[in-house]
């Protein structure tokens, strides 16, 4: 594969070295990883969800049960699942919730650390940043213990009930994302240099007038990208709802989609049609991620 | 925010008068009260005994504290302990292996042009896009299949690749490290690897510390792939083994004290790393070298 000559010659000229079967070597321990934990199971998930169990005579001794092509017959059954629906519409309000309290508050703390005279911005940041350094296991452990009437500082309210869960819900993962968004939008507003804020003070505008104006559009990439993350793990919900489950009877085992497939695979068995829910909970998240890129992109990166 | 009127510009005007900053001050002061209760309530609620806990105020501390910490040291035979360690090893493992792939991967990717780079960066990096839930459980079964579901390898291998750390090493290694220092290395006849461990790697360094502290992190905080790949709570980690005690401690409210007291401990490593660590926690490596 490797030609010295070449090699040595790439090396002399261009900024970019060139250099044979290097780079695919320097590679390989991330491509086999890649084609082991991605790849495979990728595939596998999409082969299992084209299969089903035919069990024949009573489901008894070996052989009674055999694996067979089931077609697309998964797939018609997870979307004309009602289970899986009403999961969707919950964690499309939750997700709805999070997003917009959740990049609201990061995208105003981040525009207030960056405004000319704010005081202790710097003990305020490392707090708001901080519960990201806590698990959500954690987090939703506090919070729940903190919702329990029993124990509740926050009064005699029935934050579990289900009117409220679903908000108590939302409030965990908002008090857990919100630091880490709040510090890839300040990371940005930091790398713009001071003079465009200086020239627009001279042409007396408001601190108020320069967020609005300069900054915000400035942010609109990143808020972008942090917005399709949070979509992509929103759709995933499932560490909250699971761990405040032991605590509400409000929460059930099918509470959002990825809870199903849980129990699908874990507790019910049938592997096939989790494989087949988990491809629709994936498509459903990549429609919407790349759907909202494109809306943005429209808007957002057509002047530049 | 009188001093915007528009339409009063003009160069002869001096800047407006000063804000105080009182506003956003207040705002940044609200939002920490709100990210410090929760914690501070944990902290508090471990040092009281389980009379305490149902009885005092809020926020008065308790004389439980000690007596909590050998309940939850005594529970199982101290699996507690193991919890812990099985974290640290999970994590701390996990993140070293995941760094030295990122950062090699990174490194090549910015560095060096060869047919196939396009594709390779964008199959890695997409990865970023794939719902932890098409992975988990197909990963649970191939390994059950390998005879390895239940053991540390199968928390710990799968998340070795994490696309977002080889995209910062990547952005990190277009700015730390000057082609023209590779050049010069390769005229003075060096070869590609003692070039990235010798000229490359030391460059590197602050990058991968950020990127160490941030899969390190996500490991620590992961709770699906434990919960899915074991059983044996003997080699849980502390996000599963506290949810194990929830789900067992729920209907007793006299083990609501192991569980807060648990939850306060999780919280101290990770907390300190957080502290100590300051200046790593950054979200944009583009900038080149880390600022002290």
């Amino acid at each position: 594969m490797r030609s010295t000559k070449t090699g040595a010659r790439a090396g002399r000229a261009g900024h970019a070295g060139r250099a044979g079967a290097v780079p695919y070597l320097f590679l390989a321990p991330a491509m086999a990883l890649f084609t082991l934990f991605m790849a495979l199971p990728i595939g596998y998930t999409i082969y299992l969800s084209l299969r089903r169990t035919r069990v024949s005579g009573l489901g008894l001794g070996k052989g009674a049960r055999t694996e067979v092509f089931a077609g697309l017959a998964n797939y018609a059954a997870a979307v004309g699942d009602g289970e899986l629906w009403a999961g969707w519409l919950r964690v499309l309000g939750y997700g709805a919730l999070v997003l917009a309290l959740m990049l609201g508050l990061a995208l105003v703390f981040a525009l207030m650390l960056d405004t000319a005279h704010v005081r202790l911005a710097r003990l305020t940041r490392i707090s708001i940043f901080l519960p990201y350094a806590v698990p959500g296991v954690a987090a939703t452990l506090m919070w729940g213990f903190l919702y329990l009437p029993s124990l509740s500082p926050l009064g005699e309210h029935s934050f579990l009930s289900a009117d409220l869960v679903t908000f108590s819900m939302a409030n965990v993962a908002v008090w857990g994302g919100t630091g880490f968004n709040m510090l890839v939008l300040y990371t940005n507003l930091r790398a713009v240099p001071r003079e465009y804020y200086e020239a627009a003070r001279i042409d007396g505008a408001s601190e108020l007038g320069i967020a609005l104006r300069i900054k915000i559009p400035i942010l609109v990439p990143s808020i972008t990208l942090t917005t399709v993350f949070s979509v992509i793990a929103t759709v995933q919900v499932f560490t909250e709802p699971t761990t405040l489950r032991p605590l509400t009877n409000t929460i059930s085992s099918t509470w959002s989609p990825l809870m199903k497939v849980y129990r699908d695979a874990f507790v019910t068995g049938d592997l096939y049609s989790a494989a087949a829910t988990s491809i629709v909970i994936a498509g459903i998240s990549l429609v919407l991620s790349f759907g909202f890129l494109r809306v943005v992109k429209n808007h957002a990166f057509g002047e530049s | 925010m009188a001093a915007a009127l528009p339409g009063s510009r003009g160069p002869a005007r001096p800047s407006p008068r000063r804000p105080l900053g009182l506003a956003p001050t207040g705002v940044l002061v609200l939002g920490a009260i709100y990210t410090l209760f929760p914690v501070s309530w944990v902290v508090v609620a471990s040092t009281k005994s389980e009379g305490e806990l149902f009885s005092t105020s809020t926020f008065a501390p308790g004389t439980g504290l000690l007596s909590n910490l050998a309940d939850l040291f005594a529970y199982r035979d101290g699996v507690f302990w193991l919890w812990l360690l099985n974290t640290l090893l999970y994590a701390g493992g996990g993140a070293v292996l995941s760094t030295a792939v990122s950062t090699i991967s990174g490194y090549t990717l910015a560095k060096y042009s060869f047919p196939g780079r396009g594709l390779i960066f964008n199959l890695l990096i997409g990865g970023i896009l794939v719902p932890s839930v098409v992975l988990a459980i197909p990963q649970y079964l191939l390994f059950s299949k390998a005879g390895l579901a239940g053991t540390y390898w199968s928390v710990l291998l799968p998340q070795i690749l994490h696309p977002y750390s080889i995209y910062l090493a990547r952005i990190y290694s277009q700015a730390a490290v000057p082609g023209s220092l590779l050049e010069a290395g390769r005229l003075d006849g060096a070869g590609e690897w003692r070039l990235f461990q010798r000229v490359a790697l030391p460059l590197l360094t602050p990058g991968m510390v950020t990127i160490f502290l941030f899969q390190f992190v996500a490991i620590w905080n992961n709770f699906l792939l434990p919960f899915i790949m074991l059983g044996d709570d003997q080699r849980f980690p502390l996000t599963v083994g506290l949810y194990t005690l929830l789900a067992a401690g729920a209907g007793q409210p006299s083990l609501y004290n192991l569980i807060i007291t648990g939850t306060m401990l999780s919280l101290i490593p990770l907390i300190a790393l957080f502290l100590t660590m300051q200046r790593y926690w950054r979200t944009d490596l583009s900038g080149g070298a880390v600022k002290s």
